[in-house]
């Protein structure tokens, strides 16, 4: 198992995502380049955070059209492991490899803080081990309201494919712990396979006590039983 | 040359957040006949020649995201 993190100009989370991945989860990992063609010789995809091309015309709008999406579209398409994480989230929106889209939050705020997550979904490639309990994951972002219209909302619904929701430290969805006011408190969603997940809170920053927590480890170990 | 026009809105249905504190901070300034705000984009293209069939492909693949977003396209005089 390879995984292949993705710098785009203006991604900022890509050194924490490959420290995480490969010195939290023993995971092997290397970057990419966002004009990459091909991913050959990697199993799985890694979106990190930032502003890509400075978040220019909207978030993830110009990170979507870049060559390497071929290639992401591909790993996403033949059932291998797809992250975005925050601006990740917002590139496979865009790119369509993803449902809906991430508007300004309603605070119009940037919100920087650890929040508590509940599991739509433990079933899926990336939320098999994630347990059946709030998790602590920390997020950072101006831009993470998730929007779609009522039919796929429905549609995510009755599939299971809200990975997950905010919720407050026992487990309660309140207003007070949707920090952006996203769409049925969704910070996280998955493909139609599962093999495909995007979510604004950030994993990575989760995967070693001295940060602070490694509730993300629940996520991202999903890697380790993936077979390359 | 010409110059075309594209204009992106937000969705009527859409909670314009930046819209919605913009008209707050107008009525504080005493401007209470603002009753809301809408925030959009123009963006001024200049081409070499015009088609709008490719003009609005343009808009659907990258200026506007119509999960979102409206556009209109119009050529300036």
């Amino acid at each position: 198992m390879r995984v292949a993190v993705v710098r785009f100009p203006g991604s900022n989370c890509d050194q924490d995502a490959l420290h995480s991945l490969r010195d939290d989860l023993g995971i092997a990992a290397d970057y990419a380049w966002h004009e990459d063609r091909d991913l050959s010789g990697f199993d799985a995809v890694f979106l990190p955070g930032g502003f890509s091309y400075g978040d220019y015309l909207r978030c993830g709008a110009i990170a979507s059209r870049a060559p390497i999406l071929d290639e992401v579209r591909r790993f996403a398409r033949e059932g291998r492991p797809v992250i975005g994480v925050c601006n990740g989230f917002q590139v496979l929106c865009e790119a369509g490899l993803l449902p809906g889209a991430l508007m300004r939050n309603l605070s119009e705020k940037f919100v920087c803080k650890t929040v508590w997550l509940q599991a739509g979904n433990r079933s899926s490639l990336w939320t098999r081990g994630v347990p059946d309990r709030p998790i602590a994951i920390p997020i950072a972002h101006g831009e993470g309201r998730y929007l779609c219209d009522e039919d796929t909302l429905k549609r995510l619904q009755d599939r299971d494919l809200v990975a997950f929701r905010y919720v407050d430290r026992d487990g309660r969805r309140t207003p007070e712990a949707n920090p952006n006011g996203s769409l049925d408190d969704i910070a996280g969603i998955l493909s139609e396979g599962g093999n495909v997940l995007g979510m604004m809170p950030h994993p990575e920053r989760a995967t070693n006590e001295l940060l602070g927590g490694t509730d993300g480890r629940t996520i991202l170990s999903a890697l380790l039983a993936v077979r390359a | 040359m010409t110059t075309v026009r594209v204009t992106v809105t937000l969705k009527p249905s859409l909670l314009d957040s930046a819209g919605r504190t913009v008209a707050g901070s107008l009525v504080k300034l005493g401007f209470d006949e603002v009753k809301d705000v809408r925030i959009g984009k123009v963006i001024r293209l200049q081409l070499e020649t015009y088609d709008e069939a490719r003009v609005r492909a343009m808009c659907d693949k990258l200026l506007a995201n119509p999960v979102i977003e409206d556009y209109t396209i119009e050529v300036e005089p």
